[in-house]
């Protein structure tokens, strides 16, 4: 009997970016248990975890974290290519694309809270996009805009601080693991 | 607490305000209306902007209404009818809207470019 391994070499990159998405996936799957007013409004403090790993690690880092999020969040929360799996990825995809964009801010004026309200705004234009070209397209979306933005408002500024707080106290070399939020 | 955000996040934040604050305008204001059409037995009889203070009489068969237009707005300010429904009705602003003083038939109707209803029916 012959048996075959298939080795998958684990870098510590590899390793780093489970460790972060288990934590930001923790954070979603707690989130997902608060109710909501509206559907779709939500603190969204998964996205701390976005703004660290980009701080630290890169953009690249932060696209697997977030994509990681997305996908093993809705297989956790059984809506894995359901709407709601889409409109929650097409929310990671811009707020991604916002924060790529947002590096070309100069880092000494403009923060994390910069970063994470420019990345709220873009995650709810990215969803409403998807909504309202696909899922709800007779809706009165347009009437709803103004509390999903006052809402990305809101949460991206919280998050934001609390991200910065985070940052802030993370001297480097301070510590070998990931500073772990503590929401 | 403070210095956790920087200058240009405060920039950030005010635009961020400014467009929800715009957005909100936006969404629930509805759409103005800019004129108001007259109607008598079926027929228009009037049509003006309602860009300043005015007042038209419209005869019907019961007597004259009285129609007060202001600023953005415009209501049926007295009219021959027994129950008064479209006075009562106050101040119309939005494209769309409507009052009808059935018995003396004459009604008011807010102009826009884009009404609020395709058609309304009693």
């Amino acid at each position: 009997m012959t048996r075959s391994f298939i080795e998958l070499p684990v870098s510590d990159d590899d390793r780093r970016i489970a460790h972060l998405a288990a934590i930001a996936i923790g954070l979603s799957l707690a989130e997902a248990a608060l109710p909501s007013p509206v559907p779709g409004v939500k603190p969204g403090v998964a996205n701390i975890v976005i703004l660290l790993v980009l701080q630290r690690y890169g953009l690249r880092a932060a696209a697997w974290v977030s994509a990681l999020r997305v996908l093993a969040g809705s297989l956790l929360l059984g809506n894995f290519l359901a709407p709601g799996f889409w409109l929650a990825a097409s929310g990671a995809l811009a707020s991604l694309c916002a924060l790529a964009a947002a590096r070309a801010l100069p880092e000494r004026f403009f923060g994390p809270v910069t970063r994470s309200v420019l990345a709220a705004f873009a995650h709810i234009a990215g969803q409403l996009a998807l909504a309202s070209v696909w899922l709800l397209p007779a809706a009165g979306l347009r009437f709803l805009l103004p509390v999903f933005a006052a809402a990305a408002l809101v949460f991206g500024t919280a998050n934001g601080l609390v991200a910065a707080r985070l940052l802030a106290g993370d001297t480097p070399g301070r510590r070998e693991s990931v500073p772990c939020p503590h929401p | 607490m403070l210095n956790l955000v920087r200058p240009g996040d405060w920039l950030v934040l005010g635009l961020a305000g400014a467009a929800v604050a715009a957005l909100a305008v936006h969404a629930w204001q509805g759409e103005r209306g800019d004129a108001l059409i007259v109607r008598a037995g079926g027929k228009v009889v009037e049509r003006v902007a309602i860009d300043r203070h005015r007042i038209l009489e419209v005869g019907g068969p019961l007597g004259v209404t009285r129609i007060e237009v202001e600023p953005g707005r415009a209501r049926v300010q007295s009219d021959p009818s027994p129950r008064q429904l479209c006075v009562r009705q106050g101040w119309l602003a939005r494209a769309g809207e409507a009052a009808l003083c059935l018995p003396n038939q004459v009604s008011i109707e807010i102009g826009g470019k884009r009404p609020a209803y395709d058609s309304l029916v009693y």
